[in-house]
């Protein structure tokens, strides 16, 4: 549009040049929109360059967790030894050997052969992985499911009755929602002391779910439904129980899915609270492990944070255009 | 308050806002209920227990104390290098993400190709478990890292990343790797929601792209910027799990974040040090909100949305 009206406004001005013929100015024009065109195309595609750099470089992380865990050990230990102090196997004689596999580190894509070795050992010899993540699972479902269903509700009435009061209680829980885990885990550690609920499961899952995080999303997605929606249902005769039910949370589909997305990955990466809560590391989450095995199993650990990733690869696939449309409403709701 | 409306033969009717009925006052604080409850129990209540803690000298003896633990806080050197780095580091990083992923999503918003897929690429860092994000990010950033050998390739010196002045700066990248994706999406359906007719209108009052940008976009985006500048400051934050686990409890003195404080602090369960490191954050917090919130107010206050 800006550039249509740009080339009008040129012809005018060639038009007022008594010298030209009418050919001549169509010639003018039509070079001029050529032009035009090119430099639209050369934007685009230095755009789609810079956004190209962007991507690969988000992705890369991704990308080679995978890779590398279709790498058996000794390559990974080749890839990586220097900085994770692996040594060479000491030779007959010597104590301990100083000295690195290779000198340097190899960032590597593609494996020199692909290998489910490492897999092998997760799942088969070592029964403990699988344990750790069924852990992840038990604790993360119950959080996920109580928190978005208890925030719908505080969304609710934060959207449906405002008032000056409500706003101050509202940026209340804004502040607790930003409070570090480091200032909220003494609080949540001495409450479930209180209600003995140390060293169970209770003492992570009931903290999380009441947690400020989704009533405030919830509330800012809630709060752009019209009124004049609610106000009409409220005319009809609805009670508040079912403005909630049939509209409310339908309208809010998208964005209940996000914000169920978005507290999944938060605490499907959990790692202080289960070490601080829960002292029988039997019960203690894969994140916690996975945070642990840095070192000593380099090889495996790329494999159990891709099998960790698994549940979050899938939510995603299915679940991103309910992250990204469930942000963005359309039609006759204003954003 | 009342609301004025006009008839169209000029008069003017006020129609006095509707007090809520009983009904309807219980119907909202049952619906609250369940939320302000656990949020008593488990965030709101043990806040006053931490009120009380940082007023008295020790658990046992309980006695009151006054603000000396707020003193002697504001004079131990550990807490104030910790709270000077994570202001630094908050003040570098939120403001970053905000302009790069608002940038991102005016390039996305382009009519370039492959748009979903880019989404797609730059939402992945959130599914990327913790443990390998700081695996990956010390083989790329280690004294015999992979940028290590960049730089020497390029004939530079190698530099212990984590242990040097730019140790922020690698955590910055970290942060924003881990963040602009959302923040992104976030910004791309605001600018999708922004009134056509109100571009329209500018484009035909021949309002340059930079002038449109600037005076209409911009106004729109100002809640979907506090929004996610608030995001991005929860976020900030949660940085340090990766800190720790790439750095352990004491790190290059650059990093030693107030998490780092208030974590040795409760491993040596010196509850009236936290509680007051506590209290001085909160209010911190409160204060930077409520800047936030009067910017955001003043600065869209012509805009709905």
């Amino acid at each position: 549009m800006d550039m249509e009206n740009e080339i009008l406004e040129e012809n005018i001005e060639v038009e007022n040049e008594p010298k030209l013929s009418p050919e001549e100015i169509r010639r003018i024009a039509l070079k001029d929109r050529k032009k035009r065109g090119v430099k639209k195309k050369l934007k685009i595609v230095i755009l789609t360059i810079i956004a190209l750099l962007f991507a690969t470089s988000f992705l890369m992380p991704t990308v080679l967790t995978i890779a590398n865990s279709f790498m058996s050990a000794n390559e990974i230990s080749t890839n990586y030894g220097v900085i994770f102090n692996q040594f060479k196997e000491p030779e007959w004689g010597e104590r301990k050997s100083t000295e690195y596999i290779s000198e340097t580190v190899n960032l590597k894509f593609i494996p020199d052969m692909v290998t489910f070795s490492q897999y092998a050992t997760v799942l088969l010899k070592s029964p403990e992985y699988l344990l750790k993540f069924w852990n992840s699972v038990i604790l993360v479902v119950p959080i996920v499911f109580f928190q978005v269903l208890i925030a719908l509700g505080a969304a609710y009435s934060f959207t449906r009755f405002r008032g000056k009061r409500k706003e101050v209680l509202f940026f209340m829980y804004i502040v607790f929602m930003l409070m570090p885990y480091q200032v909220t885990l003494v609080p949540n550690y001495l409450v479930a002391d209180w209600l003995g609920i140390l060293d169970t499961r209770w003492s992570i899952i009931l903290p999380g779910a009441f947690a400020p995080f989704s009533v405030y999303l919830l509330t800012k997605f809630m709060r752009r439904i019209p009124d004049s929606l609610i106000e009409a249902a409220k005319l009809d005769g609805a009670s508040e129980w079912q403005i909630f039910k049939k509209i409310a949370v339908p309208l809010c589909k998208g964005p209940i899915a996000s914000v169920a997305i978005l507290v999944f990955f938060d605490y499907w990466n959990m790692v202080e609270q289960p070490i601080i809560m829960l002292s029988d590391q039997e019960m203690h989450p894969l994140s916690v492990f996975l945070s642990k095995i840095n070192t000593g199993e380099i090889g495996l650990a790329f494999a159990v944070a891709t099998i960790y990733m698994i549940p979050a690869i899938l939510i995603f696939l299915y679940g991103e255009d309910y992250l990204v449309e469930g942000i963005s409403y359309q039609g006759g709701v204003k954003g | 308050m009342a609301k004025v409306f006009t008839t169209d033969d000029g008069k003017e009717i006020k129609v006095k806002k509707r007090h809520h009925s009983k009904n309807e006052k219980i119907a909202e604080y049952a619906f609250l209920a369940p939320s302000l409850i656990g949020l008593m129990i488990f965030f709101i209540l043990p806040f006053f227990v931490i009120i009380y803690y940082s007023g008295i000298d020790n658990i046992v003896n309980a006695e009151f104390v006054g603000l000396d633990n707020f003193t002697a806080l504001l004079h131990n050197s550990a807490f104030l290098d910790a709270a000077k780095n994570t202001a630094t580091f908050s003040a570098i990083a939120v403001p970053l993400a905000v302009v790069i992923s608002l940038i991102m999503a005016v390039i996305l918003e382009k009519e370039i190709p492959m748009r979903s897929q880019f989404r797609t690429f730059f939402l992945s860092p959130m599914m990327v478990p913790v443990a390998s994000v700081v695996l990956i990010w010390q083989v790329l950033f280690d004294h015999h890292g992979v940028i290590n050998e960049v730089v020497n390739f390029f004939g530079g010196t190698a530099t212990d990343w984590l242990e040097s002045d730019y140790s922020q700066l690698v955590i910055v990248i970290l942060f924003l790797w881990k963040n602009l994706g959302y923040n992104m999406i976030l910004f791309m359906s605001a600018l999708n929601a922004i009134p056509k007719d109100v571009l329209e209108v500018a484009t035909l009052d021949s309002a340059s792209v930079l002038q449109q940008f600037r005076y209409i976009k911009l106004r729109y985006l100002s809640s979907t910027i506090l929004f996610v500048a608030i995001m991005s400051l929860i976020n900030s934050f949660k940085v340090f799990r990766e800190v720790y686990l790439l750095t352990g409890d004491y790190p290059y003195d650059k990093l030693y974040m107030l998490q780092h404080f208030m974590n040795n602090t409760f491993q040596s369960l010196n509850y009236q040090k936290l509680s007051a490191a506590a209290i001085i954050m909160a209010l911190v917090m409160c204060v930077v909100i409520g800047a936030l919130f009067y910017v955001e107010n003043w600065y869209g206050r012509d805009v709905e949305g």
